[in-house]
């Protein structure tokens, strides 16, 4: 019986769900010109999840719902900063979503829907709250892709996520009726005890391979990124943004119950699967990083090439994973934070740049932009330095602290197939500051900022953020250690 | 106050080129006096590490310490020995005079431009002042951002195929030296000091490893034959200004990074590939330097010659472990760094004089080719003397900065093996060679292009450019005491180190 206690537990989710379907109402009744209050209220009711989340926080972990939803600090990290990511997500989206005329509520309640859903997900403390936190993200993540009914590529971008996406969520489900054969439990907890005293572990390998695919496929690591690209560039870029960010977040909440809560290593031995899965995610690692970093060099188009640069990074947050420590699940979230902030802004960058009739969604629509616009070039160049890994910027220190984990872990040859695979990688991220910095505009385009201003502000804050963190990180990284134990 | 005046030379022209991009966009005389003001400020600045560093110990002094990352246990930690401060000195000092350089030259976005350079000497200071690995990582890597964009924007024809690679050339050099350094950092247990670093115990497996890694790193950046081939694109294409920040400055940090990793954290390593270095070292003082003798164009030659002259500096450095552990002559060991380090400096005042010239005669016929000149001396009577002067110093000439680390270096060589003293000597033909006879085409002679005949000699702006680098190449060929004075114990302290085996 769900006790009161229970419910408090819950309320930052709770109290999203009941503020998404007030939203939901007060946009039907709303005459079309009053649509802007839902924009705001929306970003208000992000921002007081994101209060509710810090403000609730357990010093240490409690459970819900016997075990099934855990609050502890993983998930405090994650969903703080999926809500703020999707309530800068917001802020950029306003402009675009109104120049295109795509359903202001719609787009609002499905995106805090999914944000929902990736708070469940992050918090699961059983099988069953993986699949409902899951299912509740990527259904409204569809809904979301084919948000612009009247074009072509978005209708085909959601058709192709529904299918893979459903295709490997039934693997996933496979794998996880795998794993309950063999253990008689759904709670991650007790799906380690049992793994531990397991002596036939071969049911519960060929489950954790469903489930690596299941994980892969949400990451987009290769060979299961196959999505990524279409979707990128076929979903509305406001759409985008949201799925090339605030979802790695969760993406790498859903590996880390998984893999490590469920089927990880006691401290100090390997009695766990975590020998096993090290070698199948350091496999993924490498041909994420070595796809995603090859594809990118030929894309012409941007979304489609930060959609091959995600792969390679989800390739970098996996020589987090792949250590199996404390200190490695750090780095992956550290990681995972630090490309969720810094992808935010890459796809800001191309919703602030982009007006009615002009997508800017061409690497050559960037064409000289310096002249243009010195103060959004440079935001870029944060961007891509971020990206491409150059200190002193942020994205530099998430990758330090993967090789580290590498390092650290015994794989030294992993960590430097990740440093090679930068150097693939800076080519890309140069080629666009180069088309920014180095070429003249095209005769007859006029790229500029034509965004409303909070969106630009914010997203210069958010810009300037990757080169501040660069020498602040410090807090950052003691509160993922901290959440890991550390 | 003087308790954080490494952090002030760093930061200064960081900030510093905030009020020049925000204050100068529309308004380029604005971006030109501010960035002028800050680098005379971070010169003066610099020139206060003079009295407050104590020559005679040749520690590691000035020291800032303050915690950065606690959990990895990163520092910001700054100090200098006396070749820090030397190489210091030489940056904020070069650095005025790039600014003035550019001052007419540059027109488009000129706030842009000094900006970068602003940016990019508080990177090359803090390179020099880092005593934490990861901090000189940092440092190391941010500068390239700056001189992307300088190459990038300002350049020549061909500049975006230069510049980018020269990014990812440097990118893939240093990036397998992040690795060695995290590799490090597991071994000592937590630390990326550079102290700590130089102390843990490694086999000799390790430090062959991770002496390829420091090599691949540094020897882009110095550049050594056979990775040079980035630094005659970037040079040819870059504009003035990057052309010597990049030779004046950035050149010296390989050889700085060398003394800094290589010598101290892999010893066994660095003396079983010394004569790797020695070798290659002298391919680039006896090859490159006729490669430069066949150039056509007049900075790919001094481009050339750079390479060749910074042979030298990797030269010095690495005899010293035939000369302290072979023939057991520390002196002469001494005496060859020495001459690394003075040809340091001397190289960092003779390739930016050269390319300021080279500048000079590009802004007026907007060509580098030899053969476009011929005579320039009967219209640019002042100009030449200036010309002449550098060119002989670059060619070694007795009285002049190039000839005092050049003839120390072969002294020292001598003792560690006639051959190689030898071999170095070439130089002293080949580039007396290749830098008279360019001297020859373009000075010398009738004047056979209409357009030369049109020249106008150089300005007071331009005068005092090339009086200040006139100056430091006298000086310090005349009196190179001081020079070698701030250095030598530090210097000293260094050869001391590579007689400590790991092993």
């Amino acid at each position: 019986m769900p006790s009161i206690n229970d419910i408090l537990i819950l309320l930052p989710e709770v109290y999203l769900v009941v503020a998404a379907c007030v939203l939901l109402l007060l946009d039907a009744y709303l005459k079309p010109g009053q649509k802007g209050t839902v924009h705001w209220l929306s970003i208000l009711v992000l921002l007081v999840g994101a209060y509710l989340v810090v403000s609730g926080s357990p010093t240490t972990p409690v459970t819900a719902f016997s075990g099934m939803f855990v609050r502890d600090g993983v998930a405090e990290v994650l969903k703080l900063f999926s809500l703020l990511i999707t309530a800068v997500i917001f802020v950029y989206a306003r402009p675009y979503l109104k120049e295109r005329a795509i359903p202001f509520g719609e787009f609002y309640t499905l995106t805090i829907f999914a944000t929902v859903g990736i708070m469940f997900l992050v918090s699961a403390g059983s099988l069953v709250t993986v699949y409902l936190g899951l299912e509740l993200l990527t259904l409204s993540s569809y809904a979301l892709v084919a948000l612009n009914r009247d074009s072509r590529l978005s209708s085909e971008a959601a058709i192709k996520y529904f299918v893979l996406g459903a295709l490997a969520s039934g693997m996933l489900l496979y794998g996880m009726s795998m794993v309950y054969g063999a253990t008689h439990s759904l709670d991650l907890h007790a799906i380690h005890a049992a793994i531990v005293g397991a002596e036939w572990k071969t049911l519960l390998l060929f489950g954790l391979v469903f489930m690596i695919v299941g994980i892969g496929f949400k990451l987009g690591a290769a060979p299961f990124h196959m999505w990524i690209p279409d979707v990128y560039q076929g979903s509305p870029t406001a759409v985008t943004v949201f799925i090339g960010s605030a979802q790695k977040l969760a993406a790498f909440g859903m590996a880390y119950r998984l893999l490590s809560t469920g089927m990880g290593d006691i401290a100090g031995g390997t009695s766990g699967l975590a020998p096993q899965w090290q070698l199948m995610l350091a496999v993924l690692a490498v041909l994420s990083l070595a796809i995603g970093n090859l594809v990118a060099i030929v894309q012409t188009n941007l979304k489609r090439l930060l959609a091959y640069s995600t792969i390679s990074h989800m390739g970098y947050l996996l020589l987090g994973l792949v250590n199996a420590g404390p200190e490695g699940y750090s780095a992956a979230m550290f990681y995972a934070v630090s490309y969720a902030l810094t992808s935010a802004a890459a796809f800001g960058m191309i919703l602030v740049l982009s007006r009615s009739g002009f997508e800017c969604e061409e690497i050559d629509d960037l064409r000289g932009l310096n002249q243009r616009s010195p103060w959004f070039a440079f935001m870029m160049l944060l961007v891509m330095f971020s990206l491409a890994g150059v200190p002193p910027l942020f994205g530099f220190f998430g990758k330090l602290l993967v090789l580290k984990a590498a390092v650290d872990a015994g794989m030294l040859w992993l960590a430097i197939v990740g440093a090679v695979a930068a150097i693939i990688g800076l080519y890309y991220y140069l080629r666009v500051v180069k088309v920014m910095y180095f070429d003249a505009p095209a005769e007859g385009t006029d790229v500029r900022a034509t965004a409303d201003a909070p969106a630009r502000w914010v997203l210069s804050i958010n810009a300037l953020a990757l080169l501040i963190l660069g020498f602040t990180w410090a807090p950052l990284l003691a509160w993922c250690q901290r959440a890991f134990g550390g | 106050m003087s308790n954080h005046l490494l952090s002030l030379l760093i930061w200064l022209p960081v900030v510093g080129a905030i009020p020049v991009l925000l204050a100068g966009a529309g308004r380029p005389g604005l971006a030109r006096w501010i960035s002028l003001l800050v680098a005379v400020a971070t010169f003066a600045a610099s020139l206060a590490l003079l009295p407050a560093y104590d020559a005679a110990t040749g520690t590691l002094q000035l020291s800032e310490s303050m915690s950065w990352i606690p959990s990895l246990g990163i520092n910001y930690s700054l100090a200098v020995d006396g070749i820090s401060v030397a190489l210091i000195v030489l940056t904020t000092f070069v650095q005025i005079l790039v600014i003035v350089g550019a001052w007419e030259v540059i027109q488009n976005k000129p706030h842009q431009y000094m900006a970068a350079m602003l940016v990019l000497e508080g990177a090359m200071v803090g390179v020099f002042c880092a005593t934490d690995a990861m901090l000189f990582y940092v440092f190391f890597e941010a500068m390239l951002i700056p001189m992307f964009i300088l190459i990038g924007i300002w350049g020549g024809p061909r500049r975006v195929y230069a510049t980018l690679k020269f990014f990812i050339y440097t990118f893939f050099g240093s990036i397998f030296m992040l690795i060695g350094l995290i590799y490090l950092y597991h071994k000592t247990g937590g630390s990326f000091a550079m102290s700590d670093m130089a102390n843990v115990h490694l086999t000799m497996t390790e430090q062959t490893w991770l002496f390829f890694a420091f090599l691949l790193g540094f020897a882009i950046k110095v550049p050594m034959v056979p990775v040079h081939t980035w630094l005659p694109d970037a040079h040819v294409e870059a504009p003035t200004g990057g052309s010597v920040v990049l030779a004046a400055v950035m050149l010296k940090i390989g050889g700085y990074g060398f003394l800094r990793f290589s010598l101290p954290i892999t010893p066994d390593a660095s003396h079983e590939f010394a004569w790797l270095i020695i070798v290659l070292s002298l391919i680039a003082v006896c090859y490159i330097g006729y490669i430069a003798l066949v150039q056509q164009d007049m900075k790919k030659l001094v481009a050339y010659s750079s390479i060749a002259h910074m042979g030298f500096v990797t030269l010095g450095i690495f005899m010293g472990f035939l000369l302290v552990r072979e023939t057991n002559d520390p002196d002469a060991a001494r005496l060859g760094m020495q001459g690394a380090m003075v040809q340091m400096i001397s190289h960092g005042f003779i390739s930016g004089a050269m390319f300021s010239c080279i500048g000079v005669l590009y802004d007026r016929l907007h060509s580098r080719q030899i053969k476009d000149y011929g005579g320039v001396i009967n219209v640019m009577p002042v100009f030449a003397p200036f010309y002449v002067l550098f060119a002989m110093a670059n060619s070694g000439l007795p009285g002049t900065s190039g000839f005092v680390g050049e003839f120390m270096v072969i002294l020292a060589a001598f003792s560690a093996n006639p051959w190689i003293a030898l071999f170095a000597a070439f130089t002293l033909i080949i580039g007396a060679a290749y830098t008279l006879w360019m001297v020859k085409r373009v000075l010398w002679g009738d004047i056979t292009n209409k357009h030369v005949a049109e020249l106008k000699d150089v300005n007071g702006r331009e005068i005092f450019m090339l009086s200040a680098f006139a100056a430091g190449v006298l000086l310090f060929g005349i009196w190179p005491e001081p020079l070698v004075h701030l250095m030598d114990a530090s210097v000293a302290r260094i050869v001391e180190q590579l007689a400590i085996t790991k092993v």
